[in-house]
């Protein structure tokens, strides 16, 4: 049977590998060899199963959404991601990778952050491990993130601010993969997405796939199925989207929906819809699809939502696209705002704007009255509460 | 017989100079290549720059963002390097990161290479595995050496590994950091340098990082073939410019 999981050498079809200088290999070939067999180990699934329940409040609800169904004439479920600790889904892989870099005996953690969630997220572990913890921002980011820089710093980390290239979500990345090659003994990077070299987007996979995992008992209890007529998720790198997705990959009955940020529009210029811009290329150790000039430097993407401004996709996604299995539907920015206002009002529940954009698809595709679609709702608009005021001058 | 190949026989310690093309200013590649040769180095690197440069430090990040900002690319560097060899006859290698390249598409990159008489290709995040099963006949077809890197955190397995899929030398990263992130040797160095001199290698191998002046430069040399200095000529570049070359690769070769 063909599967979309990852095969061992960490490639989704034609996407992933390790593309990495000789310098990393001893790093990543040291989790690679040994990821599988630790999160298999019953006194790790102990830990972090009893972490995700105790400490980040597993298992979230999944919610179904009477208004908003009755508007669009579906049946929509929400999986309340946040609700989790830290108010999304990141925690979740930061949990399982602060485990992991126990049982490898590193001592130092480093982690990239472009909005400063997955930077609070591992800032979070490292407080409750009482580990050192460095995580890179770029420069522009952290004047424009201030309330997470504040939220790291108080958790014991130190934020680094990325100085190199444009400054942002991808700078950060390469400045935690030169920290990485010039420590590569006492070191765990902590990536935040499903992206890098292989074993990363795997690893980060497994790891949010607690998501679906819950999506299929808990639609059990409640339609008497476990499985949905689609799963729908933002992609920026393509965590949650891949934690929702994971368990539904190789089940054709599933449709999968993956939703991109379009920006001011596809062919603006300022958009960070991957699958519709990018080339295949590598990026940050991976093949995958990416934004690109003709001459094969990496572009800067754009979108009013810091989480999806990546100009590259997980390659899992991008083997999703390529083959068909996904549906990809870019937003702009104007349709995610007016869809997050929208939630907020018939749901009571304020979304951060990369999920906005997943509740902006039911006004460009139609879903059938019976048909069950669940939205992962991956995190909560608290820290875009700016961005909302600007945006809606409240 | 490559150029590379003919050079690493001669009875002598090599000076290899890396620079970014299109560095300081956009005409100066052709014009760096000249002196370099008429100063007496033995090899060049030409930087092809890249917007992600992984394995730099900020001295070459640095001077790739400004190349990139004059107009350097792929295109512009063939035309530059088009007739290159009327004037230079030292071994000419092209060093850059692999999505440039493959956006190019490899075999026309490798054809190019060809036509203007490049002899090697370094591309540090081309992995070995994967170089063989894809590219490794279209490199050998056009001639051109692919040299892979090792470091002091590379396993004996895999150094053997890394010899019989090469062909040329064995570029030594001589720490475990990026480009010009460290100055001098310790015992840790000397330790690693005499490891791999004793593992009777049948590629020669040079060593690069953290060379920067003619002490760094005579220790990789006692042990290795040859050394490859980086971010300390592109910091004499930027202070002095192009009329600096000479002193600078004078002031290394006193050691020789």
């Amino acid at each position: 049977m063909r599967t979309y999981q990852a095969d061992e050498k960490g490639y989704y079809g034609e996407f992933g590998g390790a593309f990495i200088p000789e310098m990393l290999y001893p790093n990543t070939e040291e989790l690679r060899q040994h990821y599988v067999q630790i999160m298999e180990e019953a006194s790790f699934k102990k830990e972090f199963h009893q972490l995700l329940k105790d400490y980040v409040g597993r298992p979230t609800p999944l919610y179904f959404a009477n208004r908003l169904s009755e508007k669009y004439k579906t049946k929509i479920y929400l999986k309340r991601e946040d609700l989790c600790h830290t108010g999304a889904h990141k925690v979740n892989n930061t949990i399982g990778q602060i485990l992991m870099a126990k049982k490898l005996g590193k001592s130092r953690i480093i982690a990239e952050t472009g909005a400063g969630q997955h930077g609070v997220a591992t800032a979070t572990v490292c407080a409750l491990m009482g580990m050192e913890c460095i995580v890179y921002m770029g420069e522009i980011d952290i004047a424009r993130q201030a309330p997470n820089v504040a939220r790291m710093k108080m958790l014991g980390a130190e934020v680094r601010p990325a100085l190199s290239g444009s400054r942002t979500l991808k700078d950060a990345t390469n400045e935690a993969i030169r920290d990485w090659i010039n420590n590569p003994v006492n070191t765990h990077y902590i990536i935040g997405s499903v992206v890098g070299p292989h074993p990363y987007p795997d690893m980060v996979a497994r790891f949010q796939s607690v998501i679906s995992e819950e999506i299929k008992w808990q639609l059990m209890e409640k339609e008497g199925r476990e499985n949905p007529d689609y799963v729908v998720a933002c992609v920026g790198g393509g965590s949650n989207a891949a934690g929702t997705y994971y368990h539904f990959l190789d089940n054709k009955d599933v449709g999968i929906i993956a939703v991109e940020a379009a920006g001011k529009g596809i062919h603006s210029g300022e958009s960070a819809a991957t699958s519709a811009l990018g080339q295949v290329g590598i990026i940050h150790g991976s093949k995958t699809l990416l934004m690109q000039t003709q001459d094969g430097q990496i572009t800067e993407p754009y979108s009013i939502s810091a989480g999806l401004d990546y100009p590259g996709v997980g390659p899992m996604h991008a083997n999703l696209y390529r083959t068909g299995r996904g549906e990809f539907i870019s937003i702009t920015d104007d349709e995610a705002m007016t869809a997050g206002l929208l939630v907020s009002q018939l749901e009571g529940i304020i979304p951060a704007i990369e999920t906005s954009h997943a509740f902006a698809i039911f006004d460009h595709r139609k879903f059938g009255p019976d048909d069950v679609v669940v939205i992962n709702l991956s995190g909560r608009g608290d820290k875009d509460l700016q961005t909302y005021i600007d945006y809606f001058k409240l | 017989m490559n150029r590379i190949k003919q050079k690493l026989q001669e009875d002598k310690k090599l000076l290899s100079i890396y620079f970014t093309a299109g560095y300081p200013k956009l005409e100066d590649t052709v014009p760096v290549i000249t002196a370099l040769e008429q100063a007496g180095v033995d090899m060049i690197e030409i930087g092809l720059p890249f917007s992600d440069p992984l394995a730099d430090g900020p001295t070459i990040q640095e001077s790739s963002t400004v190349a990139l900002h004059n107009g350097m690319s792929t295109d512009v560097l063939f035309k530059q390097l088009k007739d290159v060899r009327k004037k230079v006859s030292i071994p000419l290698i092209i060093m850059g990161y692999f999505n440039p390249v493959l956006q190019y598409g490899v075999e026309a990159f490798c054809k190019k290479c060809e036509e203007i008489g490049i002899d090697g290709i370094i591309l540090p995040d081309l992995p070995i595995d994967v170089y063989q099963a894809e590219y490794e006949t279209i490199f050998k077809d056009h001639g051109l050496l692919n040299i892979f890197l090792i470091t002091p955190q590379t396993s004996d397995a895999r150094i053997h590994q890394i010899d019989q899929g090469s062909n040329g030398f064995i570029y030594m990263v001589s720490s475990a950091s990026t480009t010009g992130a460290k100055t001098g040797f310790g015992k840790e160095q000397h330790a690693y340098f005499e490891r791999i001199a004793n593992m009777d290698l049948k590629n020669p191998q040079i060593v690069g990082f953290g060379i920067s002046n003619a002490s760094t430069f005579q220790q990789a040399t006692t042990y290795a073939k040859g050394a490859i200095i980086g971010s300390a000529f592109i910091k004499s570049l930027t202070e002095k410019g192009p009329q600096g070359i000479h002193s600078f690769v004078s002031s290394i070769k006193k050691s020789i």
